[in-house]
């Protein structure tokens, strides 16, 4: 097992009190799956994405344990964090096309990126010029600044330059949402052309869009509430969803060849419930079309097969 | 019948305006009553500029752009305000067409000053109670409250009451989905196709060519200010015969379907090989402006058109 997660809280400090973004999440990510993070805005999928790297001021570690490749990460030590980051665990940013040095010239940042991480830059430069070969970029954008680039190059550029020292785990954080889709598909297709060239060892994808997901990912996990819904392959998730709020969540999708007049769909009545003050029990409780008595208390995170995990009394 | 007619539109960038972006060119399509129009293009390729131009927000280059025969370039004053009250939009981000600072009530305040000023105080507020019925919000429970306070979707539903606060014929929504969660765009979507039952004609702007399949009656493709293919939904989504519709048609992540699998032959395969284009204008088209020119955009069967994908500046093939 690459990566280990149980139990992690991390909640954001507001005036108004803690908001509970990560509210007890436990699961696992073998080497070389690729684990698809789903869920709507606000759910915590980019607050566990950004705290496996960088738990910063505005966050709050609070239990939980986190083990890569049997090393346990010191991830509410944002100083010994240091010797991960970058080497072991890596993350591309969500707006990662805003994520480059404007006043920099790419080659240039690239290089005090990578000094910054005790690594001299001639002994990756000619692994850099491959990889940007591998991604359709030309050497010379290194010579260029980020404003000369469209926003799909900037994108594969990030991608390049993450993944550059061969993480053990890479973060994916929404990557294709600000992309056109021809665009879209070719970063989708990227990544996985980096697993296979073992330029990382695992992934988590982040997003909020489960048809690239279904594409690329191995394994996809549905987050609600701060809280995980359910984990399974993703075959599976697709057509036997043992979650409620998974089931209508992707029943609500529309798909080519699915039209209004034809065939309605329906989206899910309701609205998450405010983290600051989570109710107790199943958080999906109030828009849960089965919700019954026993859904006042917390349903457990339970593996109700091999491999399929979820939280839900009715799926147990 | 909202009708664009050659449209044009150019914008001057570069140092001192010096170079000519032509971001839309010569765009023809209409919207009829209870019709869903969906454009359909990627970032760029002007979609954003057309509604803006249906809108008086943008002036028109070239061409003309008309509701039931009368151009709207030349309205002014009254005449224009009485246009608003037929035509009106809403945008992509709902927070941003929100002034934070006031409660929402008075996004329909502003209305009221401009166009509802001779009403009594209970005749506004059964005519704001029937326009939030219609997009399924209580009064009650969300005009006292600040932007913040509402999620994306009862903002955008909000938005979309103002709209039909007057007797809006034409609705321009841009990308009025792209920001909302998947659990409730998709009844924001049914909105529209309700509010499509009731007579209004909707150009609906969005790069998700899934939700312009499911909403729309007729599909507008946009390549770089171009329309490359239009027609009736079912037949630009099941028979589409520009390559590069083929090629946004191919690239949509499916959810049943993956990407390398093989996809079944759009439409029959000898159909799709040939081009339909050619057969109709054996010859190749000589320099638009001359009289004799076929028309880049040509009918290749009852309410499709495709552009040739060759015929470009120089008119080559």
């Amino acid at each position: 097992m690459s990566l280990q997660v149980t139990d992690l809280r991390v909640y954001y400090r507001t005036l108004a009190g803690d908001v509970k973004a990560l509210d007890g999440v436990t699961f696992g990510v073998a080497d070389g799956e690729i684990m698809g993070l789903a869920g709507e805005s606000g759910c915590g999928k980019s607050t566990l994405g950004n705290s496996l790297v960088r738990i910063d001021g505005r966050m709050k570690y609070v239990a939980g344990r986190v083990v890569l490749d049997g090393v346990e990460l010191p991830i509410a030590d944002s100083d010994e964090m240091d010797h991960f980051r970058y080497h072991e665990i890596s993350i591309i940013p969500q707006y990662a096309m805003s994520a480059l040095n404007p006043t920099r010239k790419i080659g240039k940042m690239v290089a005090e990126l990578v000094e910054s991480r005790r690594t001299p830059f001639r002994e990756v430069r000619d692994e850099l010029a491959r990889r940007l070969d591998l991604v359709g970029l030309t050497p010379d954008v290194l010579d260029r600044y980020p404003i000369e680039l469209s926003g799909g190059m900037k994108q594969r550029m990030v991608m390049v330059i993450s993944t550059l020292l061969n993480p053990s785990l890479l973060i994916a954080d929404e990557i294709t949402s600000a992309l056109d889709v021809s665009s879209q598909k070719a970063v989708a297709q990227t990544l996985l052309e980096f697993r296979e060239r073992k330029f990382v060892g695992s992934m988590i994808v982040v997003t909020h869009d489960v048809s690239i997901l279904y594409q690329i990912a191995d394994t996809l996990t549905v987050m609600y509430a701060g809280k995980l819904a359910e984990k399974a392959a993703t075959d599976v998730i697709m057509e036997r969803p043992r979650h409620p709020y998974t089931h209508l969540l992707i029943s609500s999708l529309p798909e080519i060849g699915i039209r209004f007049a034809e065939k309605r769909l329906s989206g899910i009545p309701g609205a998450p419930p405010s983290l600051l003050n989570p109710p107790a029990g199943c958080r999906f409780r109030d828009r849960c079309p089965l919700a019954f008595a026993k859904c006042a208390e917390e349903p457990p995170w339970v593996e109700i097969e091999p491999g399929h995990s979820a939280a839900c009394w009715k799926a147990s | 019948m909202l009708t664009l007619d050659r449209v044009n539109k150019s914008y001057r960038v570069g140092l001192f305006g010096g170079t000519e972006l032509r971001a839309v060119r010569d765009v023809s399509f209409d919207i009829g009553a209870g019709e869903v129009v969906s454009l359909i293009g990627e970032s760029g390729s002007g979609k954003t500029t057309i509604g803006k131009m249906i809108l008086r927000l943008l002036v028109v280059n070239g061409g003309s752009i008309a509701v039931d025969g009368v151009d709207i370039a030349g309205l002014a004053g009254a005449e224009l305000r009485a246009y608003y009250r037929r035509v009106q939009g809403v945008f992509q981000d709902p927070f941003s067409s929100c002034n934070p600072i006031f409660k929402v009530d008075h996004l329909f305040s502003v209305v009221r000053g401009v166009y509802f000023g001779g009403l009594s105080e209970a005749d506004w507020r059964r005519k704001l109670a029937a326009s939030l019925g219609t997009v399924n919000l209580e009064p009650g429970q969300v005009l006292h409250k600040y932007p913040h306070q509402l999620s994306g979707g009862q903002v955008q539903r909000l938005l979309i009451a103002r709209a039909l606060l007057l007797d809006t014929q034409f609705l321009v929504a841009d990308e009025i989905i792209s920001m909302l969660d998947a659990s409730t765009r998709i009844d924001v979507l049914n909105l529209l196709g309700d509010l499509k039952a009731r007579g209004l004609g909707i150009l609906f702007i969005t790069h998700d060519l899934s939700l312009g399949n499911y909403i729309s009656d007729r599909t507008v493709i946009l390549r770089r200010g171009r329309v490359v293919e239009m027609g009736a939904t079912p037949k630009v989504f099941g028979n589409p015969l520009h390559p590069y519709t083929r090629m946004l048609i191919a690239s949509v992540p499916l959810l049943h379907r993956k990407w390398d699998e093989a996809r079944p032959a759009a439409g029959d395969g000898a159909a799709a090989e040939r081009c339909v284009y050619h057969e109709m204008y054996p010859r190749t088209a000589p320099a638009r402006g001359d009289g004799e020119a076929p028309p880049l955009l040509a009918a290749v069967g009852d309410d499709h058109s495709v552009a040739c994908s060759r015929a470009d500046e120089e008119g080559g093939c």
